[in-house]
């Protein structure tokens, strides 16, 4: 223990010494937008583990929390109080960005006041039900639901305009029902919906990949399609995708991170190379792993304008939902 | 017997150095945690959960350590509630009514006391009650649709109803500010900002904490100034600090009752410690009704039922949590993300696969109880001695430690501001004689009923019917009506 401290001190000395970056990062921090315990902590536990583990910060970066609105406090507060820290990445979700594109954030703020900088990886969504129900495709899923839209009951952890709302209108839309016909009921957060599935209170619990390791190993819980665009490889690829059951539903969540707007561009690139050089290394991508994400690197300028179309693409849906004018 | 080779099981994880000391050191940090107002046990954590992962615990220590602060921190939330009239954590606001009038009467010691052995015999018998019925109890837990909370919560509200007071329209009052403070915020149902006044901060609700810690510290702070500005400000004696066997003896049946009740609602995912003890205050109300009592004004059973279902109810979340994966409060939500840091996934294949981990951790929770009320019992001197302090020095500690801990919540000075703005209105209402705690059960309950009633509708359809759509439901619609006419009969029968 002691010899640890030792080692962690010595470390620090250490990257003091090595200035030769015109931007030095000076006690860099990553700030998790919601209470501990949460996906956005996880988050910022990926970037704080992750780039000790590959050797760009010698000491895990600090986690700081500021909850509020599925990230919407930190936003206005990056935005008022710190638009040009470089040492404080934010992290963010698809959550987020969903809600930058209804105008949630704030009533002046869109995808346009942060700077994009880095991923952590990326989930998917997954159509889960209990292990003993009647369907065992998307396809009989959805001629049940077709059925009688208005019988069945889907349930999530966020409410109506979140995303597990999102990934369940989705799949109603691609199979032609619509989803203002749905029978939604929000809970608050996945793991009390996944107690109402299991409960028999809903029907169907449109949840993410990440979710999906413990439970069905245990037996309880069904998979019946998966909302990647392609396969995903390793333990889930025996897995069908909706897209190859015939339906266009696809929901990627991507989790990353973001600058203040008026953040230098010294200081922007220079944290765009530090995630380009953890993607190289094979310590950052177990991080990720570990944390069940699937890979997803994107860092800079091609990540500025890839979330930039991604919530333009949400305000479509939105609209289309009704839930924006 | 399975249980007992395993109980032992546990026993030897839990027993080795590293363990024990690790239990000890929790449950210690734990009741400094809870004793200070704002940094309740979800905090204390959280603050000290990457710790334990940078160190390089095993999964079952780390485990072990945080959970010892938890209920360590379920423990120290009492000492405040107590002496200052300031609860420590959400869990600890019952236990103001009571022990509050006592420690002014110069009852500290004896109240301190009587609350440890009462916290005691709650995690005790909770903990007993989770290592046979575990199982089937994660069955029932997952039983529980809407609709059954919804009862849940009447039930709670009945309870609440003739709670506080002689006058229950004032307690009414209190119960509908409540309500209306938790209407504010993302509407969870349809996603539209309600009453935010386009403030990110309140886009989540009104942060519970600093509510609680406004309402109470602030107001009470504001109370001591003015007998202060008055000149007549007494010290409040302080009495000696023994549990007497009598006293023990007149709230045993409460400390059983209110464990039980207690560990079933811990055990639901979505209630948690200040529902526990609400309930419990509650239920022992109505049972002394007829007979002698003066609870709200120092009586023994009030300050007995909400420790022990606080203390049980601590117990029971983690029977959701062991079993299922799923969290029964925030506190063990954060214990579920330590879990999977290790790389651990807890359901029902926890007990199977790494038995040493549940079990240990079970384990460590009755040794952490024994150390608790070790630790406690002769300290107990101490913190009495905290009464003896000069207001002039006490009350800006106070101010000092409520800011710090409301400000580590969510690092942001608009907490601080509403937490003032809380602390006048709650004085305002002290001095118009409502009392503060229906307000803050308003709030937390209300959105409990409001959520799940909404949630009960959109599964049927807009039909009300479905709130008495299983058996479960029954039993606790006629215990709701029961809890509104079996104390009218019981007078009329006297008479």
């Amino acid at each position: 223990m002691k010899a640890r401290i030792a080692t962690l001190l010595l470390a620090s000395g250490l990257t003091l010494a090595s200035a030769a970056h015109a931007f030095e990062p000076n006690k860099p921090s990553c700030i998790a937008p919601a209470k501990p315990g949460g996906g956005f902590d996880l988050t910022c536990r990926i970037l704080s583990t992750g780039f000790a583990k590959a050797g760009i910060t010698k000491i895990p970066m600090a986690v700081t929390f500021m909850p509020g609105g599925v990230g919407a406090v930190a936003y206005n507060y990056i935005n008022a109080t710190d638009p040009d820290d470089p040492n404080k990445l934010v992290a963010f979700s698809s959550g987020s960005l969903l809600n930058i594109a209804q105008g949630k954030f704030g009533r002046n703020l869109d995808e346009n006041d942060a700077r994009w900088v880095g991923t952590a990886g990326v989930d998917y969504g997954a159509i889960m039900v209990r292990a003993d129900a009647p369907w065992n495709t998307l396809g009989e899923l959805v001629d049940a639901i077709k059925k009688d839209p208005s019988k069945f009951v889907l349930g999530a952890g966020g409410g109506v305009g979140s995303q597990d709302w999102m990934k369940a209108a989705i799949l109603m839309k691609s199979s032609g029902v619509d989803p203002k016909k749905m029978r939604y009921v929000a809970y608050e957060g996945g793991g009390e919906a996944l107690a109402a599935l299991l409960g028999g209170h809903i029907k169907v619990y449109p949840g993410d990949v990440g979710e999906m390791k413990g439970l069905v190993e245990s037996g309880k819980v069904k998979v019946l399609a998966i909302m990647s665009p392609e396969r995903l490889k390793g333990e889930f690829s025996n897995y069908p995708t909706a897209i190859e059951q015939g339906y266009d539903a696809e929901w990627t969540i991507i989790r990353g991170y973001y600058l203040g707007p008026k953040v230098s561009d010294e200081a922007y690139n220079y944290w765009s190379d530090q995630f380009q050089k953890a993607y190289n290394d094979p310590a950052f991508e177990k991080t990720v792993v570990d944390q069940n994400l699937v890979p997803f690197n994107m860092s800079g300028k091609t990540l500025d304008s890839y979330i930039k179309e991604r919530v333009g693409y949400m305000r479509g849906l939105a609209k289309e939902a009704g839930l924006i004018n | 017997m399975d249980v007992f080779h395993y109980l032992a099981l546990g026993f030897s994880v839990a027993l080795t150095p590293l363990n024990l000391g690790l239990v000890l050191a929790g449950c210690f940090i734990g009741t400094l945690i809870g004793s200070l107002p704002g940094i309740g046990p979800i905090n204390g954590v959280a603050i000290l959960l990457p710790l334990a992962y940078s160190v390089g615990l095993p999964p079952e220590s780390a485990l072990i350590l945080l959970a010892g602060v938890y209920y360590g921190a379920e423990y120290g939330g009492r000492i405040s509630s107590i002496l200052l009239n300031v609860p420590g954590d959400a869990g600890a606001i019952m236990t103001t009514l009571d022990g509050y009038p006592m420690a002014k009467r110069g009852e500290g010691g004896r109240a301190l006391a009587l609350s440890a052995v009462s916290s005691f015999f709650g995690s005790m018998g909770a903990l007993l009650l989770m290592v046979i019925f575990a199982p089937l109890l994660s069955k029932l837990a997952i039983q529980f649709g809407p609709s059954e909370y919804v009862w849940l919560m009447i039930f709670a509200f009945t309870c609440l109803a003739t709670m506080v007071g002689k006058r229950p329209i004032k307690t009414v009052v209190g119960v509908v500010i409540g309500l209306l403070l938790a209407t504010v915020g993302i509407d969870s149902g349809t996603g539209i900002l309600r009453f935010t006044m386009g403030i990110p901060n309140l886009f989540d609700g009104v942060d519970f904490l600093v509510v609680v810690i406004g309402m109470f510290a602030i107001s009470e702070v504001l109370i001591l100034l003015e007998s202060w500005a008055r000149n007549d400000l007494k010290l409040t004696p302080v009495g000696k600090s023994f549990v007497s066997f009598a006293d023990l003896m007149a709230v045993k049946w409460v400390i059983f009752r209110s464990t039980i009740s207690g560990f079933l609602i811990g055990v639901l995912p979505g209630t948690g410690a200040s529902i526990a003890s609400a309930v419990a205050y509650g239920t022992e109300k109505r049972f002394a009704e007829g007979k002698e009592e003066h609870f709200g004004q120092g009586d023994i059973r009030g300050l007995a039922a909400p420790e022990a279902a606080n203390n049980a109810s601590a117990a029971g979340s983690m029977v959701p949590m062991l079993t299922l994966g799923i969290p029964g409060s925030g506190t063990t939500a954060i214990l579920l993300g330590a879990l999977l840091m290790f790389n651990i996934t807890p359901g029902p294949l926890l007990f199977e696969q790494q038995p040493n981990i549940a079990w240990g951790l079970i384990a460590s929770m009755f040794i952490g109880n024994i150390a608790l009320l070790v630790m406690n019992l002769p300290l107990i001197g101490l913190f009495v001695r905290l009464l003896s302090i000069k207001q002039s020095y006490l009350v800006p500690v106070i101010v000092m430690l409520t800011f710090v801990g409301i400000y580590s919540i969510h690092g942001d000075t608009f907490d601080l501001f509403f937490m003032i703005v809380l602390g006048v209105f709650a004085f305002i209402l002290r001095k118009l004689g409502f009392s503060l705690a229906p307000v803050i059960l308003g709030l937390v309950l209300g959105k409990v009923l409001e959520e799940n009633l909404r949630r009960a509708l959109s599964i049927s359809g807009g039909d009300w019917f479905i709130l008495f759509d299983g058996a479960i439901t029954y039993v606790l619609a006629i215990a709701t009506v029961l809890a509104i006419v079996l104390p009218k009969v019981m007078k009329l029968r006297k008479k």
